[in-house]
């Protein structure tokens, strides 16, 4: 077990928490209705993981304690069984897993009781960033006017992440299924993202599910 | 805009993802004591400014974050590689001038025949 301070940011003292988009909601609305072409979901409170170091040591602890292999393709996405848990690759020795909610400090801890003393760094970062699920036959269309990367399906994939440029802010791309588009954005950019989506999504409806 | 091949994503991304970072394979002086001030200023604020190929350092900043070696043309802006950090590049400028010369001798031959 390495000797890093640790911490779980969940407490069990009753704190009001609010997804990072409750205050674009109060401000700039959450159309709803029929008709619609684009679908919008924020699925907020996740636990994020940046985990960085060697890909053979981290793969072997990911398997054993995720029971996920780290994908060592780069812009490769890999789920579990359930379809809840992710590895992401960012960089060559830089991977992103997303977890239900409360799992990430046990999975966090568990993780570096595996690795002991080689050399990694795992950093706790949900409550920096928020996921935004897009869907419906426009999502595509959407991403095609508001990215810089190419989002054909030749060159988009299913099971592909990338890390680009969204409407100016820096934000992660992922594609978990045929009709579904990951964003991971930055908690600060959040509202801003939001508001594009939203503007940009006009022309199709926009339907926010809460 | 560019259209850049990133060696670590395995890539072809858009210029807006990237930043320069100048002069690539430029070394420290192992021993900066022993230095003349003219070494060490040459070695800080000195670097080339070619007409032609050109080593240059780019940083992938929106993507995976990693620096690595563009080979460009500063005539024609073509980038003309990008390899990784710590490899040294295929094409320079002397490798260019070669191929040039014997193009034009190849030239040559093809008006005498």
């Amino acid at each position: 077990m390495s000797n890093a301070a640790t911490f779980d940011t969940r407490t069990d003292t009753a704190i009001p928490v609010e997804p990072p988009l409750a205050y674009s909601y109060r401000h700039s609305g959450a159309p709803r209705g029929s008709g619609y072409r684009l679908k919008l979901r924020e699925r907020a409170m996740l636990g994020h993981l940046i985990l960085r170091g060697g890909a053979i040591v981290l793969d072997e602890a990911v398997r054993d304690v995720l029971g996920i292999s780290l994908p060592g393709q780069p812009q490769a996405l890999v789920h579990d069984a359930s379809g809840e848990r992710s590895i992401q690759w960012l960089s060559p020795d830089e991977w992103l897993v997303i977890v239900p909610g409360g799992e990430e400090f046990p999975l966090e801890t568990k993780l570096r009781e595996h690795l002991g003393s080689a050399h990694f760094a795992i950093s706790d970062v949900s409550g920096g960033q928020t996921l935004i699920e897009l869907s419906g036959e426009a999502a595509r269309e959407l991403l095609m006017k508001t990215v810089i990367y190419d989002v054909h399906p030749s060159n988009f994939p299913v099971g592909k992440g990338v890390t680009t440029v969204f409407a100016k802010a820096t934000t992660i791309i992922r594609r978990p299924s045929e009709e579904r588009w990951e964003l991971v954005v930055r908690r600060s950019f959040a509202d801003y993202c939001y508001r594009w989506l939203l503007d940009a999504g006009s022309e199709y409806g926009v339907n926010v599910e809460q | 805009m560019f259209y850049i091949y990133c060696p670590y994503c395995g890539e072809h991304r858009e210029e807006e993802e990237f930043h320069p970072k100048g002069q690539a394979h430029i070394e420290r002086p192992k021993e900066p004591e022993a230095c003349s001030d003219e070494e060490w200023g040459n070695y800080l604020f000195f670097r080339d400014n070619p007409r032609g190929v050109h080593h240059e350092m780019w940083v992938h900043a929106v993507g995976c974050r990693k620096f690595f070696n563009v080979t460009r043309h500063t005539v024609s802006y073509d980038i003309l590689e990008t390899y990784k950090m710590g490899e040294q590049p295929s094409i320079t400028a002397e490798s260019q001038s070669h191929h040039r010369e014997a193009a034009a001798v190849s030239d040559q031959e093809e008006v005498r025949a």
